[in-house]
């Protein structure tokens, strides 16, 4: 996943609104250039939002909220943390933080991957979605906060606990609350009780190690990460009890006298 | 356990019916079947949305109310009672479709319009010019216009999107699941033939319908469905849906036996599952956060569109559409507690929301107040029955009415209130391929076209006979409206005088 050998075109982002700079890289990529490098970015809203699929951003600094919202293609990849809502319904494309991540990591995306090396806020991978052509997936090293993958409806949420700062605490409460698709992964283990209503744990079989291996081989190869090393401990995998949650909630149709 | 409920309505068969069986065909909740050479019914399963009696080539079909006797309660009405019934049977939250049907008072029917006699005169717009295009879209707070060398004159206020409407009149969002493709597509062609504007709703927008982009807001709401680049760079607008006026603060399930092939590709989820639209935004939780969507939606859009919110009318509603505003919308949508749905809980869609008469009037106020009413469009909805209501509606300070509804209507809904079954008989609420043909695309495009085009001269009438002949010279002209029967703490807050007062 290294950058192609095309040239890169650098930016200095130090004093730019976000409408600026968002506009200086899409007139870039508008006229050609498929590896962008801004440096100094610092709380720059929505970068990575509209760009053609080709671009290869490389962001150095911090980038603000909404960090490639609505992505459809372009890889960002950002040294430094990212604020809260990175990849905010993003339909495909790739997402790698070299740091922490906010709150909302992956909020209803459909497609695509986000890589976050540290830890991430709370509510990562909620309301995700498999698009008919492919599922997303949101791999986390570190820790994840409360609702992780709350009404999930597809893709993969992979939490490795490498880069552990909060006390052991793999994941919070209210894990896979209201989940009616796709998959958990926790490497490691953590109490029952922080499963929410919807949520249930299932067997990791040779499938799951499988799927786990083509997910982490890239991402340990990005991080410098020992791929046999992070895939010899086990998983925890949480799946959905069922597709339809709520399916009992209603009272019957009509004529059920 | 036995069923302590009867049948609300009771079907019968005359002897006109010649056995053709048209009836049993026509009926989508099988509350006809065929005994022999007589459709025979089961009563309960009738919800009384007249198809077979339309449809009875005999005229042979009646349905009427189930009149059995109990003793007089207005405390405790037979509905109340049936609700109980059946939630004492079933343990369930009670589905309801369409908007709420109780007897709230209805403000509109309150109001009345004024007329040109003698000293002001009227004008007739048979012969006058009367200007009615409306543009959606924020209004700077001033214009600078400059002179160049050769004396022309030209606007250098650089202006924010504005999209153009032969008419104050759009279809208001309903999304590919509450109703079906057939169903989009006449809003879609209808919306195109009259110079203005459909709403596809929270559902996404199907694939063949994006040559109709011009013609349509695109939805951002809660389950995020359907939304892509494609899918907001084909709109004409953008609306983020924060709240619905029938199911206020509640979000929706779309049940996985709705979500069909067709659905699921739309929607950008599998088919089959559940599409469940949460019931706040997962990353809305402040007016700040709400700027953040706008601002999101904008630079997706490169600034070329307008990006507006719909609200439900609700308490606060004047607090909140100032923060909307403020928070970078273009425009507003205020949806009223009449507004319609695909499913909502019964409770909800009957005790929840204001009416949209107040909500509208409270938000004109607040925002001229504020000094920034010019930077949003707002859009009234939620109720809008005819074009006397559309005509208060921008009197009390609507720039433009969305319908919802009295469309549906126009295509056939009866109002029966099945559409939460999906066996809708009109065609409309349903996923159902047989039925959903009964929606014939080409005269649903004649039948809501020939409804907006009505509205549109009834207002032309009704501007005439009040003398103005622009529908901007209306807009916020509380002082052509008297009301009726209306107490004074009421009319403090419409900004209208009671009927009499000069």
């Amino acid at each position: 996943m290294s950058l192609s050998a095309s040239p890169a075109v650098e930016l200095d982002a130090t004093g730019l609104h976000y409408q600026e700079l968002n506009a200086r890289l899409a007139t870039l990529a508008a006229a050609g250039s498929r590896r962008l490098v801004v440096r100094n970015v610092l709380g720059q809203r929505f970068i990575g939002t509209g760009l053609p699929g080709e671009v290869e951003l490389e962001l150095h600094g911090t980038p603000g909220e909404d960090l490639g919202a609505f992505l459809d293609g372009p890889t960002l990849r950002v040294f430094g943390n990212a604020q809260n809502a990175a990849g905010n319904t993003m339909s495909s494309g790739l997402i790698i933080i070299h740091g922490a991540a906010g709150d909302i990591v992956g909020h209803s995306m459909r497609g695509g991957q986000i890589w976050v090396q540290g830890s991430a806020g709370y509510r990562v991978g909620i309301h995700m979605k498999a698009c008919p052509n492919g599922g997303p997936a949101v791999i986390v090293g570190g820790s994840a906060g409360d609702f992780l993958g709350e009404y999930m409806a597809g893709g993969v949420l992979i939490v490795l606990g490498l880069a552990n700062g909060d006390n052991g605490r793999l994941v919070g409460n209210w894990l896979g609350t209201g989940m009616h698709g796709g998959a958990i992964y926790v490497r490691g283990e953590f109490p029952g009780y922080r499963i929410g209503r919807g949520a249930g744990q299932a067997p990791c079989d040779d499938g799951d190690r499988a799927l786990l291996r083509a997910y982490l081989g890239p991402y340990c190869a990005e991080f410098g990460l020992d791929l046999e090393q992070v895939l010899a401990s086990p998983f925890t995998k949480l799946a959905p009890l069922t597709a339809r949650p709520y399916g009992r909630l209603y009272a019957g149709s009509v004529g059920e006298l | 356990m036995r069923s302590y409920l009867l049948p609300d309505f009771l079907v019968q068969v005359s002897d006109a019916c010649i056995g053709c069986g048209r009836c049993v065909r026509e009926c989508s909740f099988s509350a006809l079947e065929m005994s022999g050479k007589r459709p025979k019914a089961n009563h309960a399963r009738c919800v009384a949305c007249r198809r077979c009696v339309v449809f009875c080539p005999t005229g042979a079909i009646s349905v009427q109310r189930n009149q059995v006797a109990s003793r007089d309660n207005a405390y405790w009405p037979v509905a109340l009672r049936s609700d109980l019934l059946r939630q004492a049977q079933t343990g369930g939250i009670l589905l309801a479709g369409a908007g709420n049907d109780l007897a709230y008072p209805s403000i509109w029917d309150h109001l009345l319009l004024d007329a040109s006699q003698v000293t002001n005169p009227s004008i007739d717009p048979l012969r006058e010019p009367m200007e009615v295009t409306t543009f959606l879209g924020s209004k700077p707070a001033a214009l600078r216009v400059a002179e160049s060398a050769t004396g022309e004159l030209h606007l250098e206020t650089e202006l924010p999107p504005q999209l153009r409407l032969d008419t104050p009149i759009i279809i208001g969002a309903m999304s590919l699941g509450a109703v079906n493709l057939n169903v989009h597509r006449i809003l879609a062609r209808a919306a195109q033939a009259a110079g203005t504007l459909w709403n596809c709703g929270e559902g996404g927008l199907h694939e063949e319908l994006y040559p109709f982009g011009p013609q349509t807001i695109v939805q951002v709401a809660s389950g995020r469905f359907g939304v892509h680049r494609h899918y907001l760079e084909q709109a004409a607008a953008v609306e983020i849906k924060m709240g619905q006026g029938a199911k206020p603060g509640i979000g929706g399930h779309l049940p996985g036996e709705k979500v069909t092939a067709e659905i699921a590709a739309t929607r950008m989820i599998p088919e089959g599952a559940d599409a469940l639209s949460p019931a706040p935004h997962h990353d809305i939780y402040s007016i700040e956060d709400l700027a953040q969507l706008v601002g999101a939606l904008k630079q997706a859009t490169n600034y070329s569109k307008p990006v507006g919110v719909k609200i439900a009318a609700v308490h606060h509603v004047a607090a909140i559409a100032s923060g909307a505003a403020r928070a970078g919308a273009d425009f507003i949508t205020i949806d009223g507690f009449r507004g319609g749905t695909g499913a909502a809980p019964k409770v909800v869609r009957n005790h929840m929301g204001i009416p949209i008469e107040l909500a509208l009037a409270a938000v004109d106020d607040r925002l001229r107040q504020e000094g920034i009413r010019n930077q949003v469009t707002l859009i009234a909805s939620g109720g809008i029955r005819c074009s006397a209501d559309m005509v208060k509606a921008i009197a009390l300070g609507a720039d433009l009415v969305a319908i919802g509804t009295a469309a549906l209507i126009s295509l056939g809904c009866t109002l029966c209130q099945a559409c939460y079954t999906g066996r809708c008989a009109w065609g409309l609420t349903t996923q159902d391929p047989a039925l959903a043909a009964r929606q014939n695309v080409e005269e649903g495009v004649e039948r809501l076209g020939n409804l907006l085009n009505a509205w549109s001269a009834e207002l032309k009438e009704m501007l005439g006979a009040l003398g103005i002949n622009a529908v901007e010279s209306l807009r916020g002209n509380r002082e052509r409206l008297r009301a009726v029967g209306l107490d004074g703490e009421t009319l403090a807050i419409l900004g209208v005088q009671a009927a009499g007062r000069e």
